[in-house]
């Protein structure tokens, strides 16, 4: 087993990690990006149909993105250590079917994990795209969020 | 000034608006805290990579056009949140230096069932840079307050 796309299982998960959210990050992220009143104050929640402050779904996904990259930093760390050899990663052509069935509050713990959902060719030889399902679940066991994210990965040469 | 309600959404209708500068700063700024890949953060590393050259984080580019849309007309919308997003394309990178604006286009639209006081609303955004290249095109389902007087009347 390597790091690299030829040796991608589908259906292999990955416990990515969980993160906190507070009050004041829930703020600070949506003045600079998503200034809706709902994820600006309580009192400006009020008014909304979830009747106090909640987090931006951008939020919740950024905070996907960070875990994601933070556990393959460690699993380079762990191969590296093993001696093995290191895939480049790409980027990404997009992502599909976002959904944030509940909101995210100040004090909720989200929990991550990903699914490899596909494995497919591309154009380029030297390059595979995954496609993983990404979720968020709170500290009740409720998804806040799941989408299904692509990335091209480096293949093993032939 | 007047809200935009789900009845002011009506399908096929084109908005343009939105001037996002991009700078490295901010590039760099977003992917310290969201996605520190190396072609987000730093310029020498993010030549050696598939990017040739530092890039935004396609979550960056889809928060600035959020911040657009937001400054551009879901500050005056009734919103009440997004149900979902089909889809994202990341179909271009976005550099230090791009200039980004939005299209936005009224897809479908119906009420929703279960709560007679909100509309569905399906918004198809388009992002170009300053050679009005599509760089990113996001199709995603609003939920929308009705108007009082309709909700009322219901």
């Amino acid at each position: 087993m390597s790091l690299f796309f030829d040796d991608f299982q589908i259906g292999a998960e990955s416990e990515l990690g969980s993160h906190v959210f507070t009050k004041e990050g829930i703020i600070a992220f949506a003045i600079l990006y998503d200034p809706q009143p709902f994820h600006l104050s309580d009192e400006g929640a009020k008014k909304s149909i979830y009747g106090s402050l909640i987090a931006s779904g951008w939020h919740t996904a950024s905070i996907c993105m960070r875990l994601i990259v933070d556990h393959r930093v460690r699993q380079r760390a762990e191969a590296a250590a093993r001696g093995e050899a290191l895939p480049k990663t790409g980027v990404s052509p997009g992502v599909r079917d976002l959904r944030w069935p509940v909101a995210v509050r100040p004090g909720d713990r989200i929990t991550y994990s990903s699914r490899i959902e596909s494995l497919t060719e591309t154009k380029r030889p030297e390059w595979g795209l995954v496609t993983s399902r990404m979720s968020g679940v709170n500290q009740n066991g409720a998804e806040v969020f799941s989408g299904l994210g692509g990335v091209l990965w480096e293949r093993l040469k032939a | 000034m007047d809200k935009l309600y789900f009845e002011d959404f009506i399908s096929g209708d084109v908005r343009e608006y939105g001037d996002c500068e991009v700078s490295a700063l901010r590039i760099k700024a977003f992917a310290e805290q969201f996605d520190p890949q190396p072609f987000h953060l730093d310029e020498e590393a993010a030549k050696e990579t598939m990017a040739q050259g530092l890039i935004a984080s396609g979550w960056h580019t889809v928060v600035m056009l959020h911040r657009m849309n937001c400054d551009g007309f879901l500050g005056k919308m009734a919103s009440q949140g997004g149900l979902g997003v089909d889809e994202i394309k990341w179909l271009k990178p976005v550099r230090p230096g791009d200039h980004l604006s939005a299209r936005c286009t009224i897809g479908a639209t119906r009420p929703s069932k279960s709560r007679p006081e909100l509309g569905i609303v399906e918004l198809n955004f388009e992002t170009f840079n300053q050679k009005l290249e599509v760089v990113m095109t996001e199709k995603l389902i609003a939920l929308v307050s009705r108007r009082p007087a309709t909700a009322a009347a219901l």
